[in-house]
């Protein structure tokens, strides 16, 4: 199988998003862009763009690779996605508010209700609450794989708590350094400016009774958190407080941050912690991240906490598989960006045909994240493979199947010069009073020959994105 | 508007940076003695120790004052929270925690200073190349003081920071003084020893003062001089004087800013005004040595002081 080549299609030579880009390659020398590539690593070190990876002794502050070849999406191609997005977008937050109110979805019986009741990603706490504004998913990464000229789905729909948006920016901040002349040749749309919409959209979402500009902070676990960097970084570039829960406390209603001038009041908190440990009175008792009593201050109304506690139901995996059906509920149209087909593990047929095709199939828990815990089927050995299938045969439940696809793939710049790697894209999303998406997003990309998986944690790099302004 | 755990860990990272970079002048100070006189090297080194607050630590890890002994244990052993690698560490860890405070260059210089400094003493040091090493600490502390210097606003997260700088600058300067206070009394059978004049010009050493001094003073050393310059001389920057001018300066900023005058300016403005209207030989008189651990006593509480009346816990 072959896959799709975004810059040089097996039968039909050159994509024009490519030509300009292609034009000034052409002209240059080869140990200058490796000589660029390793600039690219040195300025990553120096500012401390790293990430920490659990379980990892030794290098407990890695960098992700980064590729400086762009991978760029046409004005035409981006214009669809966004369609495609915001249509999704809206389908979560309508999903989420009908969930935790009147839950027409499940009396029309288009989403069985056991999924949701038994769902560990549901919180009952969250029944009967409005968030204000009514937006209960406010920055959302949606994952989009791309299989043909104009084929893309949808891979995974970020709903809690989607990072990667700093690497997004940096990545541009670097390319603009390494190659200023590639920006006069080409029109790029700027990406810079989502801090400052990320802040106008954080305002625009404030409790009801805040008038004036609202004091807006960024929870965050603290510094050995493996996403610290980019907490850090949205909160200084939003210009706001960077706050941990020992900062908190509740007071008079209000959630407070202690400062060097006493107790100062937050009305918006663009909270980085899951909702697990955000309020040890509430979830778990054991969290010292969170803040005691802080979901009481949300229920009156006095708070907003982005994104909204209990929107992890909407991104769920055996949710997922629904989305089709959600989209139409409440959109009243069929989805502009197709799901990948997935098979829910809990219903018997469907266990049947993923035990019997595990060769073929990539099995995904349900709750997993980071590419943990996964079986990619095509690259299993055959003990891997019969291991797995112990253990989905002992929770079923536990399991979503989907066809192995083949995602496109953009060059990489190598020692031995240009070569394809597999590529999926996570543009960002922010609603509020209306929905803004940045033209671009973090491209991923498996930077080893022949590999799927682009997470991170397991060996991926990432690539400035562009969308062109054509 | 600032957290009190940014406020605090301004202030400890400035600790730290300090007290690396003073960690180095130490050694700097015993290798020069440790090099021109054989026979007393052991001592010296022991006195670095105690100057360094980890003469305890030491002994229960080495029992040779050895130079390669003493330099590993203050610079690389990580189980030494003061040495200087574990304590460009701790300044790193509280500047990526309050990073959000910091201009990109104060950031990045402190970034590329703990990464340059893990890596030079990574592997134990050969003693041909103390010298270069030691010079490479103090490079990289005046690296960052530069960029801090040359770009932070001068408002209350500059003035947490200097706090910080401060506090662990007179503790330090005090202690090096305390540990040989009594090479700096007047004792007729010593006075104008060889071995006074190498143990003076070592105290000079450590604080960088060995040349200054000879601007201000005399060419030959004197302990009353020695004494007043890093006791009183409000121009000589690693003095006590020196220190709590600042001190009490930024506190009176904070204060000002905050609208409200803390106990901690209280303290600082009490010392500084004692530290005005002492002379040296009144020092003298009282005992110098018990002036010595009043002030550290008082300097640890001012540190405590800021930390109450800025909500840094």
């Amino acid at each position: 199988m072959v896959a799709f080549d975004e810059m040089l299609p097996a039968e039909a030579g050159l994509r024009r998003p490519y030509e300009a880009y292609d034009g000034w390659l052409k002209n240059q020398d080869p140990a200058r862009l490796t000589e660029k590539m390793r600039d690219a690593e040195r300025v990553f070190r120096k500012t401390g763009i790293t990430f920490a990876v659990y379980g990892e002794q030794e290098a407990s502050e890695r960098l992700i690779p980064f590729d400086i070849v762009p991978r760029i999406i046409s004005g035409n191609e981006w214009r669809r996605l966004t369609q495609g997005i915001e249509q999704r977008v809206q389908a979560l937050n309508a999903f989420l508010d009908d969930i935790y109110h009147r839950q027409e979805i499940l009396r029309a019986g288009r989403v069985p209700r056991e999924l949701i009741a038994a769902n560990e990603a549901f919180l009952p706490e969250m029944i009967g609450v409005r968030p204000p504004a009514g937006v209960y998913t406010h920055i959302i990464g949606v994952d989009i794989v791309r299989i043909a000229e104009n084929e893309f789905y949808v891979l995974e729909d970020n709903a809690r708590t989607p990072s990667g948006v700093s690497y997004m920016l940096e990545n541009r901040e670097t390319m603009l350094q390494l190659f200023p002349e590639l920006f006069q040749r080409i029109k790029v749309h700027p990406v810079e400016n989502y801090p400052q919409l990320l802040r106008q959209s954080l305002a625009a979402v404030r409790p009801n009774g805040v008038s004036g500009a609202p004091t807006i902070a960024v929870l965050t676990p603290g510094s050995f958190n493996s996403a610290y960097f980019e907490h850090a970084f949205l909160a200084d570039q939003m210009g706001v407080q960077l706050v941990e829960g020992q900062d908190l406390r509740v007071a008079d209603g209000h959630v407070a941050m202690r400062t060097t001038e006493g107790y100062k009041r937050i009305d918006v908190l663009y909270r980085r912690v899951d909702d697990a440990y955000l309020d040890p009175l509430t979830f778990r008792p054991d969290s010292s991240l969170g803040v005691p009593g802080i979901m009481d201050v949300y229920r009156a109304g006095n708070i907003t906490i982005a994104n909204a506690p209990g929107t992890g139901i909407a991104d769920d995996k055996a949710i997922y598989s629904y989305m089709p059906e959600i989209i139409e509920f409440y959109t009243g149209r069929k989805p502009i960006l197709g799901n990948i087909p997935t098979w829910r593990c809990s219903e018997p047929d469907s266990l049947k045909y993923v035990q019997e095709h595990l060769g073929e199939l990539v099995v995904k828990e349900v709750h997993g994240s980071g590419g943990y815990g996964m079986l990619v089927g095509p690259a299993a050995s055959k003990k891997e493979r019969e291991e797995f299938s112990k253990k989905l045969a002992a929770r079923p439940s536990n399991y979503i199947a989907q066809p192995t696809l083949s995602l496109s793939t953009c060059p990489i710049l190598t020692e031995k010069g240009l070569a394809p790697r597999h590529v999926d894209l996570r543009p960002f999303v922010l609603v509020s009073d209306r929905i803004r998406i940045v033209p671009g997003g973090l491209t991923r990309v498996a930077l080893k020959e022949g590999s799927l998986v682009v997470n991170s944690s397991q060996g991926g790099g990432t690539k400035d994105t562009w969308v062109l302004d054509d | 508007m600032l957290l009190g755990r940014t406020a605090n860990g301004l202030y400890w990272m400035n600790r730290y940076i300090e007290r690396t970079e003073n960690m180095a002048r130490l050694i700097d100070a015993g290798l020069r003695i440790a090099l021109t006189r054989s026979q007393d090297a052991s001592e010296e080194w022991n006195s670095v120790l105690l100057s360094a607050g980890a003469a305890s630590a030491f002994a229960a890890k080495h029992s040779d004052h050895t130079a390669e002994n003493v330099a590993d244990f203050l610079l690389r052993d990580m189980s030494n929270p003061s040495s200087a690698v574990a304590a460009i560490e701790t300044a790193r860890n509280n500047a990526r925690m309050v990073r959000t405070a910091l201009t990109r260059e104060t950031w990045e210089s402190i970034n590329e200073a703990w990464m340059s400094l893990k890596r030079v003493l990574a592997s134990p040091i050969d003693q041909r190349e103390l010298p270069g090493v030691l010079d490479a600490i103090k490079r990289e502390t005046a690296l960052i003081r530069g960029s801090f210097y040359g770009t932070m606003l001068r408002n209350e997260i500059f003035d947490f920071a200097q706090l910080g700088t401060y506090v662990e600058r007179a503790d330090n300067t005090a202690r090096i003084l305390d540990v040989k206070y009594y090479v700096l009394l007047p004792s007729i059978s010593w006075v104008g020893s060889s071995l006074d004049n190498y143990q003076w010009e070592s105290i000079l050493r450590s604080v960088a003062a060995h040349r200054s001094y000879r601007w201000v003073y005399e060419a030959e050393y004197k302990p009353t001089n020695i004494a007043e310059y890093l006791i009183l001389n409000a121009r000589m920057p690693r003095s006590l004087s020196f220190s709590y001018r600042f001190l009490a300066e930024h506190l009176k900023f904070l204060g000002e800013d905050y609208g409200a005058r803390h106990p901690a300016q209280e303290i600082a403005e009490r010392t500084y005004a004692r530290l005005r209207g002492t002379e040296i030989k009144d020092i003298f008189e009282t005992g110098l040595h018990e002036f010595l651990a009043d002030f550290i006593k008082d300097n640890n509480r001012l540190g405590d002081q800021v930390a109450q009346d800025f909500g840094f816990y």
